[in-house]
């Protein structure tokens, strides 16, 4: 059914006079809208939406081309001496920096960044998905209702507050507990290990995405049709083997969308990594062993934010574009990924 | 065959309940780990949330004075010099309001379009996606790109300008306007819930009486999804109120509200400042203050917003299912 | 050949005058009159049953209450292997919640208090593990509702789950593929057992449901109102497959469509508003009912 379109002008139009113009034009806007102008108007506001995402891109590209150029596409990624020291001699060259200024080897820093982001969340999926099939299964209901409302709550405090609990007590108490005097010592001459590091950002990280997946899992699991659910307990399968091997396995695609929301989560979290992640853009090794869990980096979104203040010296501003650029193809590939991951699951009769 | 009367004569077992039985009788080794693990989880949560709430709760009525809330933040080595959070209160508060009135237009209008017009079909699927990667980006990159944005020489009235011609480029009003596109999907995903849920005969019924469709939106739908609105502005403004980086990169960091220029309101939104976010990252450890009890006593104020926020969100949600 | 053959569907056959499908009177001896066989149907066997089966399971002073509410109220019968008990009644009148009651479902709706008690093959159910009871005593619902897996998984879902290792597909292969002839559904989907369960038709997938019950070989088969959802071809072909199968398990099953009732029950139970009103062999109930309610609902007076 079609709405009426309203005629071009209202019949008080005539009665009302502006004299300036910009009261003209509000008196024009002011006016009821025909259908086509509200269609052309309204699509206009919501296209502008596009247009910002589009110029968020193209200047992003732009201004990490200089970068780019400079190390080659590829071979910025990768590794080749200190990037803490290049980024120093970046901020000293001032505003006319020549070429050899521009050089980056960013690896630190992903390597950083893939190891927070991976290891937050396979810990949080697996914690998430038992902590959901706790919530929506096994739960007494007085439980339940002191569960659901905390998720809430851990959804809710902002990741400021997670980085200064983690960087006030975790990090000392992992400092002067789990870290003794020798271990300190056998790798002082190359980096300083005070607490904050892989661990502490790791543990931190996890606490802030999992309540996100744990909110999807546990309205994916409620929404199984009940005769699935009815229908293999009638088979002789017990509470257990009902919420695995037929609620979990229909909510897979659920799955999915938690970890890719998850993971672009972790990978933009800036200030709450630098707050706990030690600041020094160093490749932890895990040959060290558990030294390993406790040696400081620094992710790229942290270490976006402290170079900020930098930022106007060119090959500063360059290379933090190039890193935000990475962060912004690194979400588009999430997005596909998901989506793939998605498509055998739609085969099987799953709402994806 | 026997017919047995219809009534029931004599009943000598009365009814009991249904029978409890062993609760995991028969399941494998594998399965009761599971269920333990299960149950373990659950309460780690509990036991975190526990640990965060009373722990920030202890700290932050240890450090609160309500001289803090009311004095203005100084540069001090030592902490007791530094003074107290009410600059930062007030730019929480003033980055909320221009967040959330540059937001909500933006998100009812583009919801708007999208439900009711929504022609033509590619620009309204790719608006879709578009949104949803604005919610997607990490807030980092958001605000790197207001900073491109706003130290262009366009937008120079909207900040400090620098003797040599360089745009600074961060203010209230450029923190503001990135700090609307992360509301953005909030609002707009609310708003277009609320919009989808309203059935067809209801606008059928307005246009049957020959309301335009551009009317029956302002006159009908729109009055009929505002807790849809208020419930997205809450979370958008929790969203707002808790995020660090774009505040961090687009505010200037300046411990006090300074004005820019010598028009009063105006100016102070020309110019910089901090929100409780920023003072607490920058009195950390993390940051150069150095003074962990404000920090404290900051973060338990911004909890307690931030919560106060996440109730009105569910008392806007109970409201409405009534209603409905 | 699969049992659809042999089926005459009055809807699409019109040269061939609609016969009423044959009945098999019961004597009271309990030997049955052999159905002669058709002639394009080589694979049709005579349906004889033993001398009796034995009882199964018994119903004693069942009741079962929902609050207030008396759904079930002093229900006692007994089921035997090689019969089809058919529960008839109007709607509300407690035949789902009883059949329900003998495999424990009631036990999920909160709220449920149960006296007397049911027996399978002499034990209480109440004192048997329920996964145990459920694997003894199967059901098929009234909507189809094939698992969102393959064919092959949705059979083979009791097996795995009942075995304390896991079972091989080279093991589960024989086992799926019996279940699937036996419910008459292998012809149709032999080529792609891998396939999407929930691409077949209304009809596949209730026989699926039916296969997937039957694969662990349980002793009883419940069935909820198994046709309803359907069309009449696939209606026939269930109720055919219900004949088979009724020679190996008890079968109970749930129907308010009384001609369905007379064509594939051999006892009858008619029940209302929670009371056991009568219950006895197909042809007395339907043909000679003794109570005056049965003889206003199976003349259709109510429903």
């Amino acid at each position: 059914m079609e709405p009426p379109s309203a005629a071009r002008s209202s019949p008080l139009g005539e009665n009302r006079r502006r004299s300036s113009p910009p009261g003209r034009v509000f008196a024009r806007l002011r006016e009821p809208w025909t259908d086509r102008q509200a269609a052309w108007r309204l699509g206009a506001v919501a296209s502008l939406v596009l247009l910002i995402i589009v110029l968020m891109v193209a200047f992003v590209a732009v201004r990490a081309w200089p970068v780019l150029q400079a190390n080659g596409w590829i071979s910025w990624l990768g590794t080749g001496g200190n990037v803490d020291h290049q980024l120093g001699q970046m901020i000293a060259t001032g505003q006319h920096p020549p070429d050899s200024a521009y050089h980056l080897r960013a690896w630190p820093l992903i390597y950083g960044t893939l190891l927070t982001t991976g290891a937050s969340v396979l810990i949080g999926l697996a914690f998430s998905l038992l902590a959901a099939i706790f919530i929506v299964e096994f739960a007494p209901a007085r439980i339940r209702a002191v569960v659901v409302p905390a998720v809430r709550l851990l959804a809710a405090v902002p990741s400021v507050i997670y980085g200064l609990i983690g960087i006030l007590v975790l990090a000392p108490w992992v400092g002067s507990h789990l870290i003794s005097p020798g271990r300190k010592d056998s790798v002082q001459n190359v980096v300083q290990i005070d607490g904050t590091g892989v661990l502490v950002a790791v543990v931190v990280l996890t606490v802030m995405i999992t309540p996100i997946m744990i909110a999807i899992v546990v309205d994916a699991l409620r929404a199984i049709p009940p005769a699935w659910t009815e229908g293999a307990a009638a088979l002789g399968a017990n509470r257990w083997e009902v919420v695995w091997s037929v609620s979990v396995r229909a909510a897979r695609p659920a799955i999915v969308a938690a970890a890719v929301l998850a993971c672009a989560r972790a990978l933009g979290e800036a200030v709450g990594l630098s707050m706990v992640s030690g600041s020094r853009g160093f490749s932890p090794n895990p040959v060290d062993g558990i030294t390993y869990l406790f040696e400081p980096i620094r992710p790229l979104a942290a270490s976006m934010v402290e170079n900020v203040d930098a930022i106007n010296a060119p090959p500063v501003r360059a290379s933090i574009y190039a890193f935000a650029l990475l962060l912004l193809l690194s979400s588009l590939a999430l997005s596909i990924g998901g989506y793939v991951a998605k498509l055998p699951m739609r085969r099987q009769g799953l709402r994806v | 065959m026997t017919i047995v009367p219809p009534t029931a004569a004599l009943r000598r077992d009365a009814p009991r309940p249904a029978p409890r039985g062993d609760a995991t009788r028969g399941w494998r080794w594998s399965q009761r780990l599971a269920l333990v693990a299960c149950w373990a989880c659950g309460l780690a949560l509990c036991a975190v949330t526990a640990a965060i709430v009373v722990y920030m709760g202890v700290r932050g009525v240890q450090y609160l004075n309500p001289e803090l809330l009311f004095s203005r933040p100084t540069p001090g080595l030592q902490q007791h010099t530094t003074g107290g959070i009410l600059d930062p209160i007030v730019g929480t508060i003033v980055l909320t309001v221009i967040g959330i009135a540059l937001a909500v237009p933006l998100a009812v209008a583009a919801a708007v379009w999208l439900v009711e017009y929504g022609r033509p079909a590619p620009l309204a699927r790719a608006v879709e996606s578009g949104i949803e990667v604005v919610a997607g980006t990490p807030d980092i990159v958001i605000a790197i790109f207001g900073l491109a944005i706003f130290q262009l020489p366009l937008f120079a009235p909207l900040s400090f300008t620098a003797s040599g011609g360089g745009v600074f480029g961060r203010s209230f009003l450029a923190a503001g306007a990135m700090m609307s596109l992360i509301a953005l999907p909030l609002v707009f995903g609310a708003a277009r819930e609320g919009l989808m849920a309203i059935p067809t005969h209801v606008r059928e019924a307005s246009w049957a009486l020959g309301k335009t469709r551009i009317c029956t939106i302002r006159t009908i739908l729109l009055p009929q999804i505002r807790t849809n609105i208020a419930t997205g502005s809450a979370l958008g403004m929790g969203r707002i109120v808790g995020d660090t980086a774009v505040v961090v990169v687009l505010l200037g960091a300046t411990l006090q509200l300074e004005r820019q220029g010598d028009v009063p309101i105006l100016g102070n939104l020309r110019g910089t400042g901090s929100t409780l976010t920023s003072y607490v990252y920058g009195a950390s450890p993390a940051g150069e203050g150095n003074a962990p009890q404000k920090a404290y006593a900051a973060a338990f104020v911004l909890l307690l917003i931030v919560l106060t926020l996440n109730a009105a969100v569910d008392l806007l949600g109970r409201r409405k299912e009534p209603r409905a | 050949m699969s049992t659809h053959d042999r089926v005459v569907d009055p809807f699409l056959d019109d040269a061939v005058p609609a016969l009423p499908p044959p009945r098999r009177r019961v004597r009271l001896d309990r030997t049955p009159v052999p159905v002669p066989e058709t002639q394009d149907a080589p694979s049709t066997r005579v349906r004889t049953r033993g001398p009796g089966g034995p009882e199964r399971m018994r119903v004693e002073r069942l009741s079962v209450h929902y609050g207030d509410n008396a759904a079930v109220k002093d229900v006692s019968l007994s089921i035997h292997a090689g019969e089809a008990l058919a529960l008839i009644g109007p709607s509300g009148c407690g035949k789902t919640t009883l059949l329900r009651t003998l495999n424990r479902l009631t036990e999920t709706t909160a709220g449920a208090d149960r006296g007397g008690r049911v027996l399978l093959d002499g034990t209480d159910v109440e004192q048997l593990e329920i996964t145990a009871l459920r694997r003894r005593v199967a059901m098929v619902f009234q909507q189809p509702n094939p698992f969102p897996m393959s064919i092959f998984d949705n059979v083979a879902y009791a097996i795995r789950v009942q075995n304390r290792k896991r079972p091989s597909r080279r093991d589960l292969e024989p086992q799926v593929v019996d279940a699937l002839r036996r419910a008459g559904l292998y012809d149709e989907v032999a080529d792609g057992l891998d396939r999407p369960a929930l691409r077949l038709s209304g009809g596949q997938q209730q026989r699926l449901c039916i296969a997937r019950a039957i694969a662990t070989r349980p002793e009883v088969l419940l069935m909820d109102e198994p046709c309803s959802g359907l069309d009449p071809r696939s209606t026939t072909v269930i109720e055919e497959l219900i004949g088979e199968l009724r020679r190996d398990l008890a079968i109970v099953i749930v129907t308010h469509n009384l001609a369905q009732a007379h064509r594939i029950g051999d006892k009858v139970a008619f029940m209302y508003l929670g009371d056991l009103v009568e219950w006895g062999d197909a042809d007395q109930v339907f043909g000679a009912p003794r109570a005056q309610r049965t003889r206003d609902y199976v003349a259709g007076a109510f429903g």
